[in-house]
């Protein structure tokens, strides 16, 4: 029995502290703790509802802008406001800008660590791994003069003795599996995707003024077209987006998707390992009619329970039984007590820290462990994420991610059950990237026909002036997030935010027990990953990574009696 | 350690400079990172020895909005920064260790470097309850942050959280979330934004690295680099402010002309950062340029500051000469209603003028936008 203490999990964003048991080289059980709190909810209260997207968006600067959109609708819900059709075309570019932008950070500067051997990197052949980029599609970055360049400068680096970032990675673990040529691809599409990434989301910083945060508005957006001037988003602005969205589109199809498939080709063992809960839910997003339509989402909505993809079921953020969080385990106290679990527009945001004062060996994981509460939708916990998202939309028969998926599955060789893992999820984040950028060219498109059309309104303005509210609204705001299903509630009096309460994508993956012991998604997926070496905690990042992690984690391994028999210290 | 990346004091030499200058640059370097003179041999010897300064990056309470920031810089771009420029020996959102490893690399370089390596702080530390609201490894923020302060080089607080607190600082302040300078005991470079600007941020470390000083500062520890300036003073939408020209309503018609957002609740005028000059991403644009007025969010208590759609009312100091120093944060007030009423009358005369030529050029036949009459000749309130 071995305890192995791994704190912090990097690669994230946030603070996440993990505990689990691990039994003959296999986890056996495990708990997930968020280690951090602020307190946004308690800031917003009594508040202008329309400054609230500024706050809530500070929630996440990684995912930014998520927060930002799901909140404008949010209180549009509640005053009744809808948003002119430029304006839903300009929030859907925003929106798949980010998706794009943060699914390839998050593959290459996230996670590809986990599949990637640097070091191995050193001593690849360059004519061969040349040779070996130019099978994979026709990127032009592919002479062996440019990876010989690119090995020198590595070289060279890890010659400097210092290696900052790569600094005790698991190089030459056992779990790396790709051949040395492929390993050196990864690093040059790493340095590739830094460098790209910062260019897509432009589109966010013409629409919104800049980026990381860029500008929300309840109404519509901020910015006005005029085909005519120098000083609003004109022709020369809107060349630029199309020229950003081209761009993106090459970069996803030429070395993200190929360097996916050629990654996962040689993991494909990841295929039956992290499989965890068995419920999958998404509330879809990309509007095409309006929010109050989400049959016509391009992201549906619903849920599934028990992998059973022959039957999705409704989801309705407005349904006070259906959604409920719960503090069995988490460091809040409700007037109604522990076991209660409430609707968010009923949500009570009130500290109750009953662990141990830092600085701390364990969590009490009997009692409460954790700052995040616990969602449950029909009180089964429900996994978030690209992977429900694509399950909901395969499960619905949706022409267009049926297609990606299939494709996918049959290149790779592998059943439609692959898809329920660790590497399920990694691909599915991939390829719903695929149809992202498919769509941003629709969007696009249609945009530029409203303009040519002459519909240049991008607000709407009627219910702006506070005076025309009532007395009393609620709202709720259903989104996704990259990392999964994302909402927001509010209650509005006189004029200002009686209550307002987030349901974040992470709350549902890496929350902690519910109020029957059931676990969440992180738990539960780490139920039977491997461990091949004791102290390099490889295989379990690379399926917390799998979900994306907005919090940064610790991870700690112990025996089922709690008790400490031996502790590796990794030198 | 002599390897193939040339240390600095080997770059300085390629580039010309005399060993007296590069003693003279750690000198600078000593006295800006406020370390006892006793270390300046220390620094001589990093500098000489190690190729790339170490820098150390802590994570407290924020949304990583600061580290998504930097690594869209253009210029210089962040893998030549971290190739060439520095050590990023410590980095919770790209370092490819974890857990034990990742620790080991956090206690490497402090033990290893003393006084010799950069400490970066994104996030603000919460006081309240013996600080179990933010624990790394089971350690509070605050034990983590004391122990790398004590022996870092210097100490450069990313982003408004890390600065003034930021927005889990904003009433009520649950978790008693406190800006880094108040709780180390050295000075700290703050670089205040939410997040700041890619280019400032690579910036006041390029400034550091390679000038060899810090750049000189305001007295909230600002590099007047970046920070000697209103956003309003540089807007391009200034002419307009000075003709009385406004967006009165959103995507009105002044709003597609880019009018002057003032009535809109921008905080430009009183809002000290470089937005309007280095602009955003690759010099792209900045929130008033895409049609939202700016919400100050460099400004310490911004998020206390009244709400964002409400203007602001007059306030003192109102010439571009005017700096942060002369002005403070005091000024930003915020006034319901009075919306007519503010400072622009010496430019009033001006205003038809302008606003003469600008209709003439943007649409000769039908001057559309209605001058803002009920601003009077001499200048309602201002003083």
């Amino acid at each position: 029995m071995t305890r192995i203490v791994v704190d912090p999990v990097t690669r994230i964003e946030g603070h996440l502290r993990i505990e689990a048991v691990v039994e003959g080289g296999k986890i056996t059980d495990a708990f997930s703790a968020g280690t951090m709190v602020r307190g946004i909810e308690k800031i917003l209260k009594g508040r202008d509802p329309r400054d609230a997207w500024a706050f809530v968006e500070r929630v996440c600067g990684v995912c930014t802008t998520v927060h930002a959109l799901a909140s404008v609708r949010t209180v549009e819900d509640a005053i009744g406001i809808s948003v002119p059709k430029n304006a839903e075309l300009v929030r859907n570019l925003m929106f798949c800008t980010q998706f794009i932008q943060d699914h390839v950070i998050h593959f290459y500067h996230l996670h590809a660590l986990d599949w990637v051997d640097v070091v191995s990197a050193l001593s690849a052949d360059p004519e061969e791994t040349s040779k070996i980029a130019r099978t994979l599609s026709n990127w032009p970055k592919t002479s062996p003069g440019y990876f010989s360049d690119l090995q020198k400068r590595l070289k060279a680096f890890v010659d400097s003795g210092q290696l900052g970032i790569f600094a005790n990675g698991y190089w030459g673990h056992p779990a790396f599996k790709l051949p040395k040529e492929v390993n050196l691809i990864g690093v040059a599409h790493y340095l590739e995707a830094l460098e790209w990434q910062k260019e897509v989301v432009k589109i966010h910083t013409i629409f919104g003024g800049k980026n990381p945060h860029p500008n929300y508005l309840v109404g519509g957006v901020p910015c006005s077209f005029n085909l005519e001037e120098v000083n609003a988003i004109n022709t020369e602005k809107l060349n630029f987006v199309a020229k950003l969205i081209n761009d993106a589109v090459d970069f996803v199809e030429k070395v993200y998707i190929p360097d996916l498939m050629a990654i996962a080709g040689f993991y494909k063992d990841w295929a039956a390992i992290g499989g965890g809960l068995s419920n999958y839910l998404a509330y879809g997003d990309l509007p095409t009619k309006g929010y109050a339509y989400p049959e016509y989402f391009k992201f549906q909505r619903g849920a599934i329970l028990d992998r059973d993809l022959t039957r999705v079921y409704d989801v309705n953020g407005k349904d006070e039984n259906e959604i409920k969080e719960y503090i069995a385990h988490s460091w809040y106290k409700y007037e109604g007590g522990d076991t209660v679990g409430l609707h968010p527009w009923k949500g009570e945001t009130e500290f109750n820290f009953t662990g141990p004062q830092p600085p701390y060996e364990q969590l009490n994981v009997e009692g409460k462990y954790s700052w995040l509460k616990t969602p449950r939708w029909k009180d089964n916990p429900m996994e978030v994420g690209p992977l429900a998202r694509l399950l909901v939309g395969y499960g619905k028969g949706n022409a267009e991610i049926k297609e990606v998926v299939d494709e996918a599955l049959k290149k790779l060789d592998v059943p439609v059950t692959a898809l329920f893992s660790t590497l399920g999820r990694t691909a599915a984040r991939g390829l719903e990237t695929r149809l992202i950028a498919r769509w941003i060219q629709e969007f696009f498109k249609e945009l530029q026909d409203n303009l040519k059309s002459g519909e240049m309104k991008t607000h709407n303005g009627e219910k702006w002036d506070p005076s025309t509210w009532p007395a009393e609204c609620e709202g709720v705001g259903l989104s996704e997030a990259p990392r999964g299903a994302l909402a927001h509630w509010i209650k509005i009096k006189d004029k200002k935010i009686e209550n307002y309460q987030l349901v974040v994508p992470s709350t549902w993956n890496a929350s902690p027990r519910d109020v029957n012991g059931k676990r969440s998604a992180y738990e539960e997926a780490l139920i039977g990953t491997p461990v091949a070496k004791e102290g390099e905690p490889l295989e379990i990042i690379r399926t917390i990574h799998s979900f994306d992690p907005c919090l940064a984690c610790a991870v700690h391994l112990y025996d089922p009696d709690g008790k400490h028999i031996h502790q590796v210290t990794v030198n | 350690m002599e390897k193939n990346v040339p240390s600095i004091w080997k770059a300085m030499e390629a580039k010309g400079y005399s060993r007296r200058e590069f003693m003279y640059f750690c000198g600078v370097a000593v006295a800006a990172a406020g370390i006892q003179s006793s270390a300046f041999g220390q620094v001589v010897e990093a500098f000489e020895k190690k190729a790339r300064p170490p820098v150390v990056w802590l994570h407290f309470q924020e949304c990583t909005c600061c580290s998504e920031s930097f690594i869209r810089s253009s210029h210089p771009i962040v893998a030549d920064i971290i190739f060439d420029t520095l050590s990023l020996d410590y980095t919770e959102t790209l370092q490819a260790a974890s857990g034990a490893q990742a620790e080991k690399c956090l206690q490497d370089t402090m033990k290893n470097n003393k006084g010799k390596y950069i400490l970066l702080v994104e996030g603000s530390v919460p006081m309240l309850n013996g600080g179990s609201c933010c624990t790394i490894g089971g350690r509070s923020a605050l034990e983590i942050l004391k122990e790398a302060a004590a022996d870092a080089a210097a100490v450069i607080a990313w982003g408004s959280c890390a600065s003034h607190g930021c927005i889990q600082a904003a009433k009520p302040n649950p978790t008693g979330a406190t800006p880094i300078h108040e709780l180390v005991n050295r000075p700290v470079i703050n670089v205040p934004g939410c997040p700041p600007i890619a280019e400032v941020m690579t910036g006041v470390v390029t400034h550091v690295l390679l000038y060899g000083k810090i750049p000189e500062l305001d007295s909230q520890g600002r590099p007047k680099e970046f920070y000697s300036r209103r956003v309003h003073d540089t807007c391009y939408r200034r002419p307009y402010y000075d003709a009385g020209l406004f967006v009165e309503s959103w995507d009105d018609d002044a709003a597609r002309k880019g009018y002057c957002l003032y009535k809109m609740g921008c905080r430009g005028p009183v809002t000290y950062n470089a937005c309007s000059v280095t602009k955003w991403n690759g010099n792209l644009s900045y929130p008033i340029q895409s049609g939202h007025g700016c919400i100050g969010c460099s400004e310490a208590e911004f998020w206390d500051n009244g709400p964002f759609y409400q203007h602001l009312s007059s306030f003192p100091g109102f010439g571009i000469e005017s700096t942060a120093d002369t002005i403070g944060a005091t000024a930003a007030g915020v006034t319901v209603g009075a919306v007519a009423l503010h400072a622009i009358s010496s430019n009033i005369r001006k205003r038809k003028i302008i606003q003469g030529n600008m209709e003439e050029s943007v649409s000769p036949n039908k001057p559309d936008h209605e001058i803002v009459e009920e601003v009077p000749e001499n200048g309602g309130d201002q003083s």
